[in-house]
């Protein structure tokens, strides 16, 4: 039993802004003051002065599988400036952007975080991300899973067979123990492999008879009508290109109320292209998220300075690589989908990466309610998550924020409207874009908030002279009740939980479902799915 | 003034992380604080002066006793001042160093000099491998400086260098200047073989024998004495390393390569005939 004493809550799922009560943890969970026997035997901290708030959930970050891991391979100079020590407590570890699993958990936590999601997991490669989540320690964690060029799929919908479709993901959730439907690019891998640079939304996708908006809107409806806690997590086609702001928003008006989250949004919200330079249109991609109230939103913010870029999205990474010059893998997942890393430096001096720093910036204080928009970097793509403070900071004093853009190319100030944005965030706003509006948006209701009957995943700050000195190291963090941090110190290490839904789906679907692993897979079907030992602490979300 | 003095107290048989050792971190400190400089033994951290004797107070001059193969990191990114090692060192002696001197009596381990942007490495016995290489997953390695080998030196010698000078005297293990950006290398002894293995400029010169035969990748250019070379020669002649009176009046085949890449840069192989 914990008491956590006369702290500043701020919990925005049930009110409280910043008055000071009492927090009483049992069991894991959150109790009422009245429902505790014996105060007296519980430990007790006192907050006074403190800021507590619920534990952190991010809703896309990469931190485990494939791409990651290759990511850590290809990258050792990552590692070598930023390494860290066992003490007892935690085991050595290290890495700049792509961190090592143990390092990944430990710096999470140190932050106030303890739940993320892993954004994008190949369902081929599945046993390798899970393998990796269960060695991230204390952090609640689940994965989406990727079907945006899946063939079975893209077959089943060219042939309008959308029952059959809908049992598939529901089936192929299951099997990778996945948590959403992950759509990156749709079709547009597909046709890359089949040498198609660029893929819009009404482009066909070569060799089936479906388009990148018939695959969204499919799997749009298969979400819903399987219940699935949160909404398909879409990474939109043409995503950084120039010029891509008007895909994005003719894909949120084709979406027509589908409750749908949009990754990185400000990967996606470029104007220019042709003979036009790159700007920024994130005052108009803004204008369609405010109102389309199906749609959520993580911002992708870029933060200066080297990290590693990895996404499903294969012809993006060839991009990258051709623009950067830097090395280069690329991916082919069989019959799934694609996969790319290339490391990356986002300098301050360079004109296109601080347009990227102000497009995001823009998005969030463009972007009208906190409940729809969430602080993310699209870990590692637009930095690593560390640096979430330091973009806490630029979002809650208007001030810092303003000579971070006066230090930047001139070109890019004058190509965003960042400039004439005066908002700032309240701590309210900043505990619901970093906890209660994705606990909210991912459908974990016993997360992101402190009522009664809510995990007890709590984490304490000390104000400090600013706000990214007081998020980066939390005074207390508890997970699950026990307490893994204090004074920005891991000082006990725990399994967290794996994430997964299970729809259910019609066993009709097998033997075309082994038909086609028989003739294109080099994995026997049976030997697919991943199996219970792979998920040893499973947490089962329960489809609506 | 005269010099620090580092004694090893005993064989260190742990790996010793002494990137401590350094003039710009030892001048100006009193003996006692010297003696308090924390390094990493095995897996334990233990005041410099549990595994060295220290004799007088910090000097920018250092001077190292004793059997220092598994002391690694010594004189890492030092910028100033000298060092006199009588003995071996370990991995990555002198790596990113910007200035200064570090003379080594004795072999050296890998990694030596690596990412080296300036001052002087020379070292009397044999090198390991990677001497003024990159680190794994870096662009560039060695940027600028000078390395002087009296013995042998291992595989990949200045392997990604963007600038400076390595000179060996004896020979080199396999591939000698692969991946090379810029810079001079320079072998006396037997040249590796797969030289230049995907260099894109810089110059290799091979004043001895040769392993293997050019790779297939680098084209035969011209006999020729290039006027530069002589310069270089004397420098080196004035630094003791085997520089001959024929290879200041010689001839020179040019081989341009590698074409794999970006097809600019050169081996120089000195005709005996």
């Amino acid at each position: 039993m914990l008491g956590i004493l006369n702290g500043r809550v701020y919990d925005p799922a049930n009110g409280v802004d910043g008055q000071v009560q009492d927090i009483w943890v049992q069991d894991g969970r959150i109790v009422a003051a009245d429902q505790v026997p014996n105060r007296e035997a519980a430990e007790i901290f006192d907050a006074a002065g403190l800021v507590v708030m619920p534990g952190g959930v991010d809703i896309h970050s990469h931190i485990a599988g494939s791409k990651v891991n290759a990511g850590r391979r290809m990258c050792p100079e990552d590692h070598r400036a930023d390494t860290g020590a066992q003490n007892g407590v935690t085991r050595s570890g290290g890495g700049h952007s792509v961190p090592t699993t143990f390092a990944t958990g430990y710096h999470y936590l140190e932050m106030g975080y303890t739940t993320v999601m892993e954004a994008a997991m190949p369902p081929l490669l599945a046993r390798h991300t899970h393998e990796e989540m269960n060695d991230v320690p204390l952090l609640d964690k689940g994965a989406y899973t990727l079907m945006g060029n899946n063939r079975f799929l893209l077959g089943c919908l060219g042939h309008r067979q959308k029952a059959k479709a809908r049992d598939f993901a529901a089936w192929l959730l299951e099997a990778s123990r996945g948590y959403a439907i992950k759509i990156v690019n749709p079709g547009g891998v597909e046709n890359w492999k089949a040498g198609k640079r660029e893929t819009d939304l009404d482009d066909p996708v070569l060799g089936w008879d479906a388009t990148p908006r018939e695959i969204i809107l499919a799997l749009a409806d298969i979400s819903t009508e399987l219940g699935l806690p949160h909404g398909p997590h879409l990474h939109v086609n043409r995503l950084g290109q120039a010029g891509n702001a008007s895909t994005t928003i003719r894909t949120i008006e084709a979406l027509d109320g589908r409750r749908t989250h949009l990754a990185h949004l400000q990967f996606a919200s470029y104007g220019g292209g042709g003979r036009h330079p790159l700007r920024s249109a994130a005052a108009e991609v803004a204008a369609a998220v405010n109102a389309n109230h199906n749609v959520t939103a993580d911002i992708g913010q870029v933060v200066f300075g080297p990290t590693t870029t990895m996404t499903a999205d294969g012809p993006l990474e060839h991009t990258l690589h051709q623009l950067s010059g830097s090395k280069w893998l690329n991916n082919d997942v069989e019959e799934e989908t694609g996969g790319g890393v290339v490391p990356m430096n986002h300098a301050r001096r360079n004109t296109v990466s601080a347009l990227q720093w102000c497009i995001g910036m823009e998005l969030f204080l463009s972007l009208e309610d906190p409940w729809r928009t969430f602080l993310t970097t699209d870990h590692p793509n637009g930095g690593p998550f560390t640096a979430y403070p330091e973009i806490i900071h630029c979002l809650m004093d208007r001030e810092f924020r303003s000579q971070m853009l006066s230090s930047l190319p001139d070109k890019a100030q004058s190509r965003c409207g960042l400039a004439g944005l005066q908002r700032e965030y309240s701590l309210q706003e900043i505990v619901i874009i970093t906890r209660a509006g994705t606990a909210r948006a991912l459908g974990l209701a016993n997360k992101g908030h402190l009522g009664v009957g809510a995990d007890a995943d709590i984490a304490v700050y000390a104000p400090q002279l600013n706000w990214s000195m007081m998020f980066r190291r939390a005074r207390l963090v508890v997970k699950g009740g026990r307490v893994v941090v204090r004074d920005g110190q891991v000082v006990a290490v725990c399994p967290g939980h794996t994430l997964c839904v299970t729809p259910g789906w019609d066993e009709g679907i097998l033997p075309s479902l082994r038909e086609h692993f028989e003739q294109h897979y080099t994995v026997g079907f049976d030997n697919y799915a991943v199996q219970d030992d792979y998920v040893p602490y499973c947490e089962v979300i329960r489809c609506k | 003034m005269s010099a620090t003095v580092l004694q090893a107290r005993a064989n260190l048989t742990l790996p010793v992380e002494a990137d401590s050792i350094t003039p710009d971190r030892i001048d100006g400190l009193q003996q006692v604080a010297v003696g308090n400089l924390p390094i990493l033994y095995g897996r334990e951290w233990a005041p410099l002066g549990d595994l060295f004797a220290v004799s007088g107070d910090g000097r920018a001059d250092l001077v190292l006793e004793g059997d220092l193969t598994h002391v690694k990191r010594i004189g890492q990114g030092m910028t100033r001042g000298t060092i006199a090692i009588h003995g071996n060192a370990g991995l990555h002696l002198g790596s990113q160093m910007r200035g200064g001197e570090i003379t080594v009596d004795s072999n050296v381990g890998g990694w030596a000099g690596a990412h080296m942007a300036g001052g002087r490495l020379r070292i009397y016995g044999d090198a390991g491998p990677m001497l003024g290489s990159a680190y794994p997953g870096e662009r560039r390695g060695m940027t600028g400086g000078v390395i002087l080998v009296e013995g042998s030196a291992a595989a990949r010698v200045g392997e990604r260098m963007r600038r400076g000078l390595i000179a060996v005297g004896g020979s080199t293990g396999d591939f000698p200047g692969a991946r090379m950006i810029a810079g001079s290398l320079f072998v006396f002894g037997q040249l590796g073989p797969r030289a230049g293995a995907g260099m894109k400029r810089g110059s290799i010169v091979s004043l001895g024998s040769l392993a293997s035969g050019v790779l297939p990748t680098f084209q035969y250019s011209c006999r020729f004495a290039p006027g530069f070379l002589q310069l270089y020669l004397r420098y080196l002649l004035r630094w003791g390393m085997p520089v001959t009176p024929a290879h200041l009046q010689g001839q020179y085949q040019r081989y341009t390569g590698d074409i794999n890449t970006l097809g600019k840069g050169e081996i120089l192989i000195y005709d005996q005939h």
